[in-house]
């Protein structure tokens, strides 16, 4: 059984098309990402999957249990971290999650058990009894992420789980999310508009813009459908010799000369370098700098939409400008988002 | 998901009450204005001739039972100011998200709601004995207190359900005032309501505050308008009707 199956999942905010028709699957025990800009429609579909939102048509199981007519287990079956925080800051972080669990049916036994735990997990067992604003923005995440997995539900959302946060609490946080899906197998479900993100933690992506999946795979196939990493060889002198003795080589996808040089695609380019190097030498053509570059999930959003993700948040929010008489598609977009 | 979960009904409720002892400026706040209105009318018109003041009640005995009503509707608006401030900081949205229906999250928040206006109520009452304050007898006490539950829950319904149609805590504080203020004056707190037009009497009349500010003076005066049983079966009504309307609209709530 798949942790999350999407069949034709359509929200509709008046004129807009949040989300469109949508069909996935993700698989139990992964850790899975929704990339694509702010307005992509990814939250929508969160609000719809956690049962905050009702759909417009089509319908989703989570962990078995259908979305419209299973809430109650659906709800069960799910944690969920919401974008802005949401925790309780005049109540200790023990006291959120006891909240938490009262809320999710747990007895007094239960709480006394879980709580601890949960509070190792997160590392917060030493400031479990102060009251949450006291915490700084990374411990509340921890708390909230830690609350989502108290009453041990099958799948774990998280929308856009670093938003606001320094890069050094980025990376804990990170380390914290990948340690959870391991110790306790729960699959994660990750909402994130950071390209790196997706790529650091996720094991397969669903690339959304304009409320569509337009690809869904592991980052590494997703950069790898591109041709390959790119080396960029600066040369003193143009060597037609050089070339020619690419043309020759299995692994090379594809060579190109530009400006200062010769631009060469192919897998796994790290491993190539030398042979690079030494096809030059041999070739007589001297070298003045060696670049690497590997592919982004960003060029992957670029190939497939036409346009980077910042150019896309841009576009949103001009859209937004040009239809501020409009006010229900204003509105409806920012619902939507 | 049961329709009345007693667990998620108890959490709601003490996590209400832990907020309301840990802040006790917010305790302080909310009494200031029915202790001043307690003090200022209580004291200034002490010697007035009240036209239909009940034979041998003084105006002090008339008027607490009038303050403590007062209080609960500053309580129950309050009740209602803590949904919109929950939405605020976007904790309403883990209360939602839960598997709890929202039928119990009503039930939930009433009962934190009005114990913390119970509470506040009966603070009132205790600060107005050192002022003069004489309570009829020892089964005052347990009369009152079923009056006062009847009137929180009536309230506090009411609070939701005005909570539940806005989106902001800001456009309900203000409209908030506009609701208090009548209610308080068109209830016989502080007046007898005979004292009032014609056709505004009949507003009195439909105000459950009037039967619930009756029934306290009935169980701690000793002295009524109506019959304390007509008091007690106008506001089991309201309670009735507010708690279901509170659901019915809450229900509706959208979150995202």
């Amino acid at each position: 059984m798949d942790a999350i199956r999407v069949e034709g999942l359509t929200k509709e905010f008046d004129a807009v098309t949040a989300v469109d028709g949508l069909s996935f699957a993700v698989e139990q025990g992964e850790i899975f990402g929704l990339l694509g800009p702010n307005g992509a429609g990814k939250s929508t579909l969160i609000n719809m999957l956690v049962t905050l939102l009702d759909s417009t048509s089509g319908t989703a199981r989570v962990n078995g249990y259908d979305i419209n007519d299973e809430t109650g287990d659906v709800r069960d079956s799910l944690g969920i971290v919401f974008q802005e925080p949401a925790v309780d800051e005049e109540l200790t972080g023990a006291e959120n999650l006891a909240f938490h669990a009262r809320m999710y049916g747990k007895r007094k036994a239960e709480r006394e058990q879980r709580i601890p735990e949960v509070l190792e997990l997160v590392g917060l067992a030493d400031e479990a009894d102060q009251p949450v604003e006291s915490y700084s923005g990374g411990m509340q995440r921890r708390l909230e992420i830690g609350r989502g997995l108290m009453h041990e539900p099958a799948v774990l959302f998280l929308d856009e789980p670093t938003t606001g946060l320094d890069a050094r609490t980025r990376r804990d946080t990170w380390g914290y999310i990948q340690r959870l899906n391991e110790q306790s197998d729960v699959t994660i479900v990750i909402t994130t508009h950071y390209m790196d993100e997706a790529d650091f933690l996720c094991e397969r992506v669903a690339i959304m813009d304009h409320g569509e999946i337009v690809a869904v795979d592991s980052p590494e196939s997703l950069k790898d459908s591109l041709g390959g990493d790119v080396v960029t060889l600066g040369l003193e002198n143009s060597s037609r010799e050089l070339f020619a003795r690419l043309d020759e080589q299995p692994w090379v996808r594809e060579h190109t000369e530009t400006e200062e040089g010769v631009a060469v695609t192919m897998a796994h380019g790290d491993t190539r370098v030398a042979d690079l190097v030494r096809l030059a030498d041999e070739a007589g053509a001297s070298i003045a700098s060696v670049d690497l570059r590997k592919p982004t999930l960003e060029n992957v959003f670029l190939s497939l939409t036409g346009s980077t993700i910042s150019e896309r948040e841009a576009s949103v929010a001009d859209r937004r400008e040009e239809d501020g008489e409009d006010r229900t598609t204003a509105e409806a977009a920012e619902v939507a988002e | 998901m049961s329709l009345v979960d007693p667990l998620g009904i108890y959490g709601l409720w003490l996590r209400d009450v832990k907020r309301f002892l840990r802040t006790p400026s917010q305790i302080i706040g909310s009494l200031t204005f029915p202790l001043m209105f307690l003090l200022f009318l209580g004291f200034g018109f002490s010697g007035a001739a009240i036209p239909g003041l009940p034979e041998g009640v003084d105006y002090l005995q008339y008027l607490v039972p009038g303050i403590m009503g007062f209080t609960m509707l500053l309580g129950a608006s309050f009740a209602g100011l803590a949904i919109l401030s929950d939405q605020d900081v976007g904790f309403l949205k883990e209360i939602l998200v839960a598997p709890v229906s929202r039928t119990s999250i009503v039930l939930g928040r009433i009962a934190g709601g009005s114990t913390t206006a119970i509470v506040q109520a009966v603070l009132i009452l205790v600060l107005s004995i050192p002022l003069g304050f004489e309570l009829a007898g020892w089964l005052s006490i347990p009369l009152a207190a079923v009056f006062l539950l009847l009137i929180a829950i009536t309230f506090v319904g009411f609070g939701i359900a005005l909570a539940s149609q806005f989106s902001d805590s800001e456009g309900f504080g203000l409209i908030v005032q506009f609701i208090v203020f009548p209610l308080f004056f068109l209830s016989g707190a502080i007046y007898p309501i005979e004292g009032l037009p014609g056709p505004v009497q009949y507003l009195a009349l439909i105000n459950p505050l009037t039967y619930g500010v009756d029934g306290l003076r009935a169980a701690l005066v000793g002295a009524s308008t109506y019959s304390p049983v007509v008091d007690f079966g106008a506001l089991v009504i309201s309670s009735i009707v507010m708690v279901s309307v509170g659901a019915y609209l809450f229900e509706r709530v959208e979150t995202v």
